[in-house]
């Protein structure tokens, strides 16, 4: 029968206390445990709102834009990190994809936006955006946009990003690279080189290069496409060894020669 | 003594039994009655998968038809659960194929299954015709495939929630043309497009189909050639509720909605065209249940649609249908027993639609029999909470999220102590509860002190010391399941309250202050609970020092021992030294 005998302290003093342990500012810690953050998120808030966040409370409702993710010095303690917080507000994944992909106008080739959040939601009567809207593209690109698996030869643990986030091959890079490769464990060599360099993961002279199974389920390179193309056709992402990537690297840097200056990396 | 009755009265009288507390308690009184009672157990309820091993349910019910087991804990919604943690529903399978050849029903939430697993249930169970994966994953349109293909008696399919990956759309086709049995489907989860000849043919020749949820892919225009098959049709979930404004869509949609004399339930309504709604209107008095939580549109539609309903008993929806439309509500809706509201702009620094406490307040004066509420919004004041209390002391479930952390009473800046306390005081009959906004460990004093109902508590960033974690542990006496996140809460309460974690399903505590020395402890002192740490850093846990705080705590009774899935981040704080048997 366990009583009141704690071993290792003095007895249970029911008056207040701190705890042992002294963690007491969540975000702490946090950055190799991070599965999905506010901050990958499509960007529903103006530039504008971002920078004249105050940073003194601690609220998972600050959002980060959607720009390259990298945080210089890979700290804990950055304002942007503490303010996001995995898995608050507690809404389930599929619903957050859901609102997502309503919200914005079709994805252009390009990935551009068209409409913002903001007009969508103003108030009058008969402003309701989505009255107008091709809904049948819409609907078949919607359901393909959201988040994605990625996972990382040499990392036990896959993550989700959502790829409504990004707007580019760049962005999307970065976000992977400080996801996996700026944690306490290092899984080898080449990640200087991406954490430096995260545009790295898609020329296939590193380490790493970052793959895609599409919907015939084929694993292809990231990056041979069009953005927009590349949104309607991908089902989840890999991070490969180059090493072991082989005639997919090698292919792909046939392809990059030839594309060099066709390709639009916007 | 001979007991004077014969065995099949007494089986006969426990089949009145309904719940699995009173069969328990039956099985209890004396041995004969053990006997009776598990060999008439047609229906087992296993809570935590990891609770007890298939083996052993399978031993002591060996006549079981139906069988329902949860897998990972509810914090694995809101992805704080790390892939590969487990809930794996194969060795369960496994052993049912053996041991159940006349199962019919399995209902599994938050487990992983796979195609493998469904292509044996599909070739196991000759009577199989029950299927519900609740948030499930693991499994993709093949395994489908196989059921759809083998379970001829098959009633009910229903995925809802799931992450099915889609090979193909054509799994559907799979139903022989000679299965007509189907009462139930529910495909919403399905992210591609299935055959839209297949189900129609699918829905014609099922005559007893009453519940059909179609995913988004389903257009709208194709809708109403559907719904002329189905009149009997008593739950509709829509696909994209979207499509090229014509009269002519338009008035077959509303014909085919006005045959559906049966329909109690309506959902789906992905990517509204608002000038569509009036479509439904024919049905709206008969409606129940109505689910708009996708439904991105305004307030004035959404009044519109809703104040239509007058026998509405559960409604989820958006912010968008702010104060205002929540007032409508009261005023409409007098049987409204349960109300959801999810944020529209869950990460916006700022309120982009007019909803705060006002709503809530609103609906708990207007709506008498509202037992429950499931409610995000940005501000929350004690007064409020306090009038909320006061107007619905029936409350059974009440789950408050405030978006930001920590967020105190609006007016007076203080915490929302009091009108959580108030909440607790007045709804005697509470079994659930989540916290959210600025909380000290006052508030748990009132929960334990009160809450001798609840069964359930949800906390995050909340609470001052142990004291707080003390109070819901020694005081909550019905306490069942109890998730913390984000809470300066440590050993001392843990340790001092281990006996009270048997008498729990399990304990979640994440970003806490619980030192692994402590959870070593409490595995060694307490054998019947597993005590499992999931530590992520790629570290070992015997470089771990016994102070060094632990990232996520999963603690859960068992009568299986230590599980023997756990991947490399989940370890187990049993005594170094014991072998597992």
């Amino acid at each position: 029968m366990l009583s009141r005998d704690v071993a290792d302290d003095a007895e249970l003093e029911l008056g207040l206390g701190l705890s042992i342990g002294g963690r007491t500012k969540h975000g702490s810690s946090r950055e190799y445990g991070r599965i999905l953050t506010a901050q990958d998120f499509p960007s529903l808030v103006s530039k504008a709102i971002i920078n004249s966040n105050n940073v003194a409370s601690v609220s998972g409702t600050k959002r980060a834009a959607a720009e390259p993710a990298s945080q210089e010095g890979g700290g804990d303690d950055s304002p942007t990190s503490a303010s996001q917080i995995v898995g608050w507000p507690p809404i389930r994944s599929y619903r957050m994809n859901s609102l997502s992909n309503q919200a914005k106008a079709p994805h252009s080739m390009e990935g551009k936006r068209t409409v913002s959040k903001k007009d969508e939601l103003n108030h009058t009567p008969e402003g309701n955006r989505l009255y107008d809207r091709k809904t049948s593209g819409a609907v078949k690109e919607a359901q393909n946009l959201g988040f994605v698996k990625v996972s990382v030869d040499g990392i036990p643990i896959g993550r989700k990003v959502d790829l409504n986030a990004h707007t580019s091959y760049e962005t999307l890079a970065h976000a992977l690279v400080n996801m996996f490769f700026r944690s306490m464990n290092p899984i080898g060599d080449g990640e200087k080189e991406l954490v430096n360099r995260p545009s790295k993961l898609l020329d296939g002279l590193s380490a790493f290069v970052l793959t895609y199974e599409d919907k015939e389920g084929d694993w292809m390179l990231v990056g041979d496409v069009p953005w927009g193309m590349f949104l309607s056709s991908v089902k989840r992402l890999r991070i490969m060894r180059t090493s072991e990537a082989g005639g997919l690297a090698m292919r792909s840097q046939e392809i990059n020669w030839n594309q060099m200056e066709r390709r639009n990396p916007i | 003594m001979a007991f004077p009755f014969p065995d099949e009265v007494l089986e006969h009288v426990f089949s009145f039994l309904h719940s699995d507390r009173d069969r328990n308690a039956v099985s209890l009184v004396c041995k004969s009655w053990y006997e009776i009672d598990r060999w008439s157990r047609r229906r087992v309820f296993v809570g935590n998968c990891y609770a007890v091993s298939p083996r052993a349910v399978l031993r002591r019910f060996p006549e079981v038809r139906s069988i329902e087991i949860k897998g990972k804990p509810h914090f694995a919604d809101f992805d704080l659960v790390p892939e590969g943690w487990g809930g794996y529903f194969f060795p369960w399978t496994a052993s049912m194929a053996v041991s159940y050849p006349w199962l019919e029903e399995i209902r599994l939430k938050r487990m992983v299954v796979t195609d493998a697993c469904l292509e044996l249930i599909a070739k196991s169970f000759k009577n199989f015709k029950v299927l519900v994966l609740s948030s499930c994953e693991g499994f993709s349109t093949d395994g489908l495939a196989a059921i759809a293909a083998n379970c001829r008696n098959l009633r009910e399919l229903d995925l809802r929630e799931s992450e099915v990956e889609d090979s193909s759309g054509h799994w559907l086709s799979h139903f022989p043309d000679t299965y007509t049995s189907l009462e139930s489907l529910n495909i919403s989860c399905l992210l591609s497009e299935v055959s839209f000849s297949a189900l129609e043919r699918l829905v014609g020749r099922c005559p007893r189909l009453r519940s059909l949820r179609l995913n988004r892919g389903v257009p709208l225009d194709r809708i109403a050639s559907l719904l002329r098959r189905t009149p009997q049709l008593v739950e509709l979930g829509t696909g994209a509720y979207s499509a090229d404004l014509t009269p002519d869509v338009f008035s077959s949609l509303s014909g085919a909605f006005s045959g559906l004399k049966e329909l109690r339930s309506l959902s789906g309504f992905w990517d509204v065209v608002p000038a569509y709604l009036p479509a439904v209107y024919s049905v709206c008095s008969g409606i129940t249940t109505l689910n708009l939580s996708y439904a991105t549109i305004q307030s004035t539609d959404l009044i519109k649609l809703v104040c239509e309903c007058h026998n509405l008993q559960k409604l989820w929806v958006l912010d968008y249908i702010e104060d205002s439309g929540l007032e409508a509500v009261a005023a409409s809706c007098k049987e409204l027993r349960e109300l959801r509201v999810f944020p529209s702009g869950p990460f916006e620094a700022e309120p982009n639609v007019a909803l705060t406490e006002q709503g809530l307040v609103s609906v708990s004066e207007g709506c008498p029999k509202l037992e429950s509420v499931l409610y995000f919004c940005r501000r929350m004041s004690n007064a409020a909470l306090c009038t909320i209390a006061c107007n619905r002391p029936n409350f059974t479930r009440f789950r408050l999220c405030i978006i930001e952390p920590r967020k105190p009473d609006y007016l007076t800046l203080q915490p929302l102590d009091v009108g959580f306390g108030a909440i607790v005081k007045h709804c005697k009959g509470l079994r659930r509860l989540s916290l959210s906004g600025l909380l000290t460990d006052r508030v748990f004093e009132l929960i334990g002190t009160h809450a001798k109902k609840l069964e359930m508590l949800s906390i995050a960033f909340a609470g001052e010391s142990d004291l707080g974690l003390h109070h819901v542990l020694s005081g909550c006496e019905s306490l069942r399941k109890l998730e913390i996140r984000d809470c300066p809460f440590g050993d001392k309460a843990l340790i001092a309250n281990a006996e009270k974690l048997e008498t729990m399903r399990s304990l979640w505590m994440s970003s806490c202050s619980v030192s692994f020395g402590a959870c070593r402890l409490l595995g060694q002192r307490m054998p019947r609970l597993n005590v499992e740490v999931i530590d992520e850093s790629g570290e070992r846990p015997e470089t771990r020092p016994e102070s060094c705080p632990v990232e996520k705590l999963y603690v859960y009774r068992s009568v299986a021992g230590p599980r023997l899935d756990m991947p490399d981040y989940v370890w187990s704080m049993e005594n170094e030294s014991s072998v597992p048997i």
